[in-house]
């Protein structure tokens, strides 16, 4: 009896192979004997172009795309890895802002119950707007859109990182304060040498959230912001019609988002306890 | 006479009630404890034991009176008192080893790496647990992460030792071995020990003196009775001791009988009792007489 993971892998592979297939047959031309019917009569000859690529050009475009994926031939044709390091450098630029305000802000609200009621309804008003809502504040004010997409992934990112890190620091067992408090650690000793590894795992919960959310969110900014990055990318290959870029960019925008979540996913495992 | 190493004066804690007024737990309660002592303290559930633990910690504050060691007031947690928590208390994501270094090292900022490594394995040596150094306390049983906590108390070296039924969770196995590792560990080390307890044979194996605290609310502690035995005591012999006789049924006594009506002097110091006086002495005498009273009992 094969283990279940190997049995899982090979079920896996099946339902790809069996989704291509049919995705294949589906997308199969015409042949050339049939007859027009009336509507690609209607459409004209340059029907092949609109149809839904199959996966074999999928995956033809894939590999040559991956085979130099950081050409750079002007402003509207750079390789993909080119277009995904822009938006993973936004991602990243945004990111790491909110982190740098959101930990010790949510430290700050965690431990003092006043600063948690001070800072509550603003938190609530803020945090269920949409966050390509600021775009066109930050384009005004930033002036620049570039910096304005990485605002806005920063807001995005911001309130799981806040919430969580406030709620993990609020919650830390009393008894484990209380060490810290009978063996006279100061104040910060005590959050970074209790505190905070009591609400690690609390917190890089939040960053997981954030970093899906980001990259959820990137792509949707670039379309709005153009110039470069994936979301732009996809964008421009729509309008060029090139379906089968599309749908290539949208298989990296996913394997993309996996990475970002198994390095945060690899993090929290680091920082995991039983009790 | 010269000023005790502990004083507690006119100790009283005050809650709410929930209804508008207020629930006095305990007051004026007053005690001292010499330099090098073993106190346990007993009491019924709920008269207020664990708060005039945490307030000798500094974890709490009392509601009037106050407390003084070494001739400063206890205002706040310090390093010369160390405490061994009901439930353990141990920083989870730390080992067992880690777990002591780090009070070690808070005790001791300007010790090096090897001299508090060395420092703490030596107490984890000292309640048997230098095979499980880097072991996180998830890894342990409830015994052995009470004796990290035990081991993490002793190794700061307090001036005070606070427990708080530091062996109310186990079993009475596991119970009876660590009682005899914490003897052993004091016998070393004399530090004073203020312990709460609920089991009437553990005092009597562990303290000097036995506080009994009157039922909650306004509850007082009462008396304080010496058990007169001499140490080394060891738990499988003390039963041997006569004077353990006495002493515990003095302790069950006032735990069944006497608890809800017990006061302690007018001056509101505890009354102090000796169940066993006399009987130790002539404990010493010779078994023989004993069991000779027996037979003459017997023969009449
Ligand atoms: N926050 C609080 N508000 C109101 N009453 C409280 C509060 N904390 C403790 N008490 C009351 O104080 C009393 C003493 O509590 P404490 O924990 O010191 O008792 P204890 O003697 O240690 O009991 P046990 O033997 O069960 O551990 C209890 O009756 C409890 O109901
Ligand atoms: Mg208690």
């Amino acid at each position: 009896m094969a283990s279940l993971n190997v049995r899982a892998a090979l079920l896996s592979v099946s339902f790809l192979i069996l989704a291509l297939g049919l995705w294949e047959m589906a997308t199969q031309p015409p042949e050339a004997q049939t007859g027009l019917t009336e509507y690609e009569m209607l459409m004209g000859g340059a029907e092949q172009e609109s149809r839904v690529p199959p996966p074999s050009a999928v995956i033809k475009l894939a590999w040559a795309e991956l085979s130099d994926p950081f050409y750079d031939a002007g402003a509207n044709d750079k390789g993909i890895g080119i277009q995904l390091a822009y938006s993973v450098y936004r991602v990243l630029a945004g990111y790491l802002a909110a982190m740098a305000i959101a930990l010790p802000l949510g430290f700050l609200i965690g431990m003092s119950p006043l600063m948690y009621k001070a800072m509550n309804p603003y938190i609530q008003v803020l945090r269920p707007i949409s966050p390509l809502a600021w775009m066109p504040l930050a384009l005004f004010i930033i002036q620049d859109s570039d910096a304005s997409a990485i605002f806005v992934i920063f807001i995005c990112s911001i309130w799981p990182m806040l919430l969580n890190t406030a709620f993990g620091v609020a919650n830390v067992r009393q008894d484990w304060v209380n060490v810290a408090r009978t063996h006279e650690l100061g104040p910060l000793r005590t959050a970074i040498t209790v505190i905070l590894p009591a609400a690690a795992p609390t917190i890089l919960t939040g960053m997981r959230i954030s970093i899906g959310i980001a990259w959820l969110v990137i792509v949707a900014a670039e379309m709005l912001v153009g110039g470069t990055g994936i979301g732009y990318y996809v964008w421009n290959e729509w309008n060029n019609l090139d379906l089968a870029s599309v749908i290539f960019s949208i298989l990296m925008i996913g394997v993309v988002g996996m990475l970002l979540d198994l390095v945060l996913g690899k993090a929290q495992k680091l920082v995991e306890y039983k009790e | 006479m010269s000023k005790p190493f502990l004083e507690v004066d006119g100790l009283s804690k005050v809650y709410p009630d929930g209804q508008g007024g207020e629930l006095t737990v305990f007051e004026d309660v007053r005690f001292a404890l010499e330099k090098g002592e073993f106190v346990c303290i007993i009491g019924h559930s709920g008269c207020g034991k664990s708060t005039i633990l945490n307030v000798l910690a500094g974890l709490d504050e009392a509601s009037g009176g106050n407390v003084v060691m070494n001739g400063k007031e206890i205002k706040g947690p310090g390093l010369e008192r160390g405490v061994v928590f009901q439930n353990y208390s141990l920083l989870p994501w730390k080992t067992t080893l880690n777990n002591i270094v780090f009070a070690v090292r808070a005790r001791w900022p300007e010790w090096s790496k090897e001299k508090i490594r060395e420092h703490s394995e030596r107490y984890l040596k000292m309640v048997g647990l230098d095979h499980a150094l880097n072991r996180k306390p998830s890894q342990l049983s409830g015994g052995m992460r009470q004796r990290v906590s035990i081991a993490r108390a002793f190794a700061t070296q307090p001036e005070l030792l606070l427990l708080d039924e530091p062996f109310g969770a186990l079993d009475a196995l596991t119970r009876g071995v660590i009682q005899d590792e914490l003897v052993n560990i004091w016998q070393e080390t004399r530090q004073t020990v203020f312990m709460i307890t609920h089991d009437v044979d553990e005092a009597i194996l562990l303290s000097d003196r036995i506080f009994l605290m009157s039922n909650g609310p306004n509850a007082r502690i009462a008396e304080s009775v010496k058990v007169d035995i001499p140490h080394p005591r060891a738990r499988a012999t003390i039963f041997q001791n006569p004077a353990y006789h006495k002493t515990r049924d003095y302790l069950v006594d006032f735990l069944v009988n006497r608890s809800g009506s017990a006061t302690p002097e007018e001056d509101g110091t505890p009354r102090i009792v000796e169940p066993a006086i006399g009987v130790a002495r002539s404990a010493s005498a010779g078994a023989e007489t004993e069991t000779e009273i027996a037979a003459h009992a017997v023969n009449v």
